[in-house]
């Protein structure tokens, strides 16, 4: 068992694609929202769509951490390399996305602000373990996966008393981005996207366990079927999902056994729990303003947060005109609908932050699907 | 930056390191996040962090469904 390419074996791919054309009534029209990027890339890349049915219909959701940082962030970032003198330490995926005034964080690398590409954040630690005389400041993103690493990252920082490292706190809750999709105007009173059940995240789920998608099922109705990443994963997923549909079910089911569990990392989530308390508000791209999303740093680890040690104030900033990133996120457009997709705005020359990160739906569509179909 | 990936522990340092492979390439990752990591076990890396172990009988189990959701439907009437 090697947990990869079993779970990629073409055969039972055509096997499932055959049980999914028999079960799916050909009177219904079925649209499942993968919530992450990691599905909206293996769709993608694995050309599900060919598999499936015209009237199953995958629409992508919001689930790529890159894609729905705000550009008002990535300024305050950039802020602090050009203009306080940081290191700023960053994954490497954030680089590219555009932020205000033509700036991304590469070009404010160009421009001399000192922004270092780290894979993990113990490397934010080492920078900062390496040069003393310099605030050394960790770019945070991501959902549930991302955050326990950087609690780790705070809680070696205190027990270290590493005093010139802090963190620019941008961590998201899935919870609460399903349910502002689901409760969007467009979902609820206008009807445009109809969503018929969830693909739960993979390595989310890793985390914080099965259990709070149990609130979903219920509250709207929607079956929420957790499956992992690979391509076989995500076509049983989608079975699931045919199946509760048929049967009129709305419950909460798990794929991906081999990782997830109901109650998740305790562990993890208890240190996530030390470090962090929630944010009343925060601006997601794309969804705007979302109540008790984001995560922030604890009153007793304030020396390590990067907004009270720098005095930062959020400033909101608006995307380009043109791009369709918000409607794409909820599901509303497809990145064909968008003007500036594969002319203006490409994986090259990015507009928007869905086309920078590869788990980002334009980009995913510009790579793998752009010739194949036309959803 | 969801691209996590499944790896095989090699080497158990203590509670907090451990060397994983993948692809013949040997890395030193944090198990901090993980109770209980023996050699052998795979584990999905995340951001330079096991996130959690991966259960084989769990992984057949699911492989079996899989295989049985594809023999239920005659190949040649689908
Ligand atoms: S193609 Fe580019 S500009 Fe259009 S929605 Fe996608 S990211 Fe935005």
């Amino acid at each position: 068992m090697k947990f990869v390419d079993e779970f990629r074996d073409g055969a039972l791919a055509q096997g499932i694609a055959r049980a999914i054309h028999a079960e799916a009534q050909p009177h219904r029209r079925y649209a499942f929202m993968e919530f992450c990027g990691g599905h909206t890339h293996a769709i993608a890349r694995y050309g599900i769509p060919d598999l499936l049915p015209a009237h199953v219909r995958m629409i992508h959701g919001p689930g790529c951490p890159v894609c729905v940082l705000p550009i008002g962030r990535i300024d305050l970032a950039i802020y602090l390399a050009v203009k306080r003198g940081v290191i700023l330490c960053t994954y490497g995926d954030t680089l590219r996305v555009p932020a205000s005034d033509g700036l991304s964080l590469l070009r404010a690398k160009a421009q001399g602000g000192d922004i270092r590409m780290i894979y993990s954040p113990e490397d934010a630690l080492r920078i900062a373990r390496d040069n003393p005389k310099r605030e050394v400041v960790l770019f945070a993103i991501g959902f549930e996966t991302t955050t326990p690493p950087t609690a780790v990252a705070l809680m070696g920082a205190e027990r270290e008393g590493l005093d010139n490292f802090s963190v620019l706190c941008c961590h998201v809750l899935t919870p609460a981005a399903i349910a502002h999709i689901l409760d969007s105007p467009e979902v609820r009173d206008l009807g445009l996207v109809s969503l018929d059940g969830f693909i739960g995240p993979a390595h989310v789920s890793t985390i914080i366990g099965s259990q709070p998608y149990e609130f979903f099922a219920e509250e709207y109705r929607k079956p929420v079927v957790i499956a992992g990443f690979e391509p076989l994963d995500v076509m049983q997923a989608i079975l699931m999902l045919v199946r509760q549909v048929n049967a009129g079910r709305f419950a909460v089911e798990n794929e991906f056994t081999r990782a997830v569990s109901r109650a998740g990392n305790r562990r993890a989530q208890a240190l996530v729990v030390e470090c962090f308390e929630l944010r009343k508000h925060f601006e997601w791209r794309g969804l705007g303003e979302v109540p008790y999303s984001a995560l922030k740093i604890r009153e007793r680890f304030a020396r390590f947060d990067a907004e009270a040690r720098f005095d930062l104030a959020y400033q909101p900033a608006p995307d380009h005109k043109a791009c369709a990133c918000g409607a794409i996120l909820r599901g509303v457009k497809q990145p064909i609908d968008c003007t500036l997709f594969g002319t203006i705005c490409t994986p090259d020359t990015p507009m928007g932050s869905c086309m920078v990160s590869s788990e980002g739906a334009c980009a995913a569509h510009y790579t793998y699907g752009r010739h194949r179909s036309p959803a | 930056m969801c691209l996590a990936i499944p790896t095989r522990v090699i080497e158990v340092h203590n509670e907090f390191e451990a060397i994983v492979e993948l692809a013949g390439v040997r890395k030193l990752v944090s198990i901090a996040l993980v109770e209980n990591v023996q050699v052998g076990d795979f584990v999905i890396l995340h951001v330079g962090h096991a996130l959690t172990k991966l259960d084989p009988d769990e992984a057949r189990k699911t492989l079996q469904l899989m295989a049985e959701a594809g023999l239920a439907v005659d190949p040649t009437t689908a």
